[in-house]
């Protein structure tokens, strides 16, 4: 009885401590500098061992190199979606600041790496199906979700009262949510209808491990550089919205004055 | 409670009367719509045929649109929309009043006028039906959808175009099964499964739009 006393007053001053902005703020600088190491090292190895030391693909040669940024922004651009629904949650019900800041901070991100996915795959589609763009299922779900994104941070922009656009922004992060199952059905509907089997259904072959391990580690480089993205971005806005406390100011006269 | 709703539906549609020529403009709108189309690709009938239900459905999706992006603004600049949101009877209830009474006055008339417009696309008469019966599950839930939209953009200078850009992303899988369901019927292959699902979508919009409508509406008038 009495640690689980212990442990719920620990866990509540923990998620207390964690609603304010100013631990936020701390906690996501000491977390900083480890998440971009991290970030770079795998990065490193995901580059050279992809894009140097994995062999050639037997049927696409040099092209299937363009894997290593496609797939990974790709995952991303959906992982991204999903953060911003669990902290759109987070904020509908709780009403926890920083789950909007990091809903809010996430969305651009997220749109960046849709907008990577689709170059990405154009151009690689250009070589290996002849054309830059062709109304396949998944390419025309990614494109949806760009809009999907789009309209996120339009409606964010528009509404000035921080308030307001928070609560409408995750209203409306929660309706794309639910819809984002309904869109992928309904266009892989569509696209079976309007053309058959083609080269899209690219069956794939299992995958070598030399060219296994450099992808994962660019998926792994590709979330930690959106952790620490995220960080950075998180404190900006923190400074933002936190600008006339006292914390903030006292922060700034330091360094203002040298002292820090 | 469905006293509160019939309340509200009457005196929506009392308002709609008094100002009935706004009600026409959407289905002007869809006139003009569906008559850009053979002027911009010429009146070949067979083309005009095949792409019928697509020039329809895309015309109903945009003329609802237009119509939805003013559902609330009156009721909010004058304070009623506070009053309502102020009612002891549940929100969603008496919001999906208001819907009713914007069928009743908007998505009705576009009902009616789409066999017009098939004629018009020299599409063929055995898709009428199955227009019909796609246009009243499509309808209704492209109006909860987009109302959404609407409540979430009320007040905002340049709402309508937001709205457009909120909305038609999660509209697109009523288009893509609407048309489907047309274009197998056109074709001759069963077209059921289409139209289950836009059953589907409807009841699940229909259990789950008002919900999400209170709340839009709520944190607009925060």
């Amino acid at each position: 009885m009495q640690l689980e006393q212990v442990w719920r007053n620990g866990m509540n001053r923990f998620l207390h401590r964690l609603g304010s902005l100013q631990v936020a703020y701390q906690m996501a600088g000491l977390c900083l500098p480890w998440f971009s190491t991290l970030c770079v090292l795998m990065m490193v190895y995901g580059v050279v061992g992809g894009l140097f030391l994995a062999p050639p693909d037997v049927e696409q040669g040099d092209a299937f190199r363009m894997i290593y940024i496609h797939v990974p922004s790709a995952f991303l651009s959906l992982m991204i979606y999903g953060v911003i629904f669990v902290n759109s949650v987070v904020y509908l019900v709780w009403h926890i600041k920083l789950a909007d800041i990091t809903a809010k901070c996430s969305a651009s991100v997220g749109a960046t790496y849709t907008i990577i996915a689709l170059f990405s795959g154009a151009l690689w589609g250009k070589p290996m199906w002849g054309t830059w763009w062709i109304w396949d299922a998944r390419l025309t779900s990614e494109l949806i979700l760009l809009f999907l994104y789009m309209g996120y941070m339009g409606l964010r922009n528009a509404i000035r009262e921080p308030k307001r656009a928070a609560k409408a922004s995750a209203i409306l992060a929660v309706i794309g949510m639910v819809d984002i199952p309904i869109i992928h059905f309904s266009v892989e509907w569509w696209a079976t209808l309007h053309q058959g089997a083609t080269l899209a259904k690219f069956s794939k072959p299992s995958i070598a491990s030399e060219m296994l391990y450099p992808l994962l580690a660019m998926l792994g480089a590709f979330i930690l550089f959106y952790v620490a993205l995220l960080c950075v971005r998180v404190r900006v806005e923190i400074l933002k919205r936190e600008r006339k406390t006292q914390w903030v100011q006292a922060g700034f006269a330091a360094q203002g004055s040298g002292a820090a | 409670m469905l006293k509160a709703m019939q309340c509200v539906i009457e005196r929506d549609l009392r308002l709609y009367f008094q100002h009935w020529g706004e009600c026409l403009i959407p289905v002007l709108f869809l006139i003009l719509v569906v008559s850009l189309f053979p002027m911009a690709l010429g009146s070949e009938p067979k083309l005009l045929a095949r792409i019928a239900p697509a020039v329809i459905w895309i015309a109903v999706v945009l003329s609802l649109l237009m119509s939805l992006e003013s559902v609330f603004r009156q009721d909010y600049q004058e304070g009623s929309l506070a009053q309502i949101v102020l009612s002891p009877y549940p929100l969603s209830i008496l919001l999906l009043g208001k819907l009713i009474a914007h069928w009743i006055m908007v998505g009705l008339p576009l009902l009616v006028l789409a066999p017009f417009l098939n004629i018009l696309l020299q599409g063929s008469s055995e898709g009428l039906g199955v227009l019909g019966l796609t246009l009243i599950f499509g309808i209704p839930t492209l109006s909860l959808i987009g109302s959404i939209g609407a409540a979430l953009t009320i007040g905002l200078p340049n709402g309508g175009s937001l709205l457009a850009v909120l909305v038609l992303p999660i509209m697109m899988p009523i288009v893509i099964f609407g048309t489907c369901a047309l274009t197998a019927a056109t074709e001759g292959v069963a077209f059921y499964s289409e139209l289950y699902v836009l059953a589907a979508l409807f009841i699940l919009t229909l259990v789950l739009g008002p919900v999400a409508l209170s709340n839009a509406v709520r944190a607009s008038l925060a």
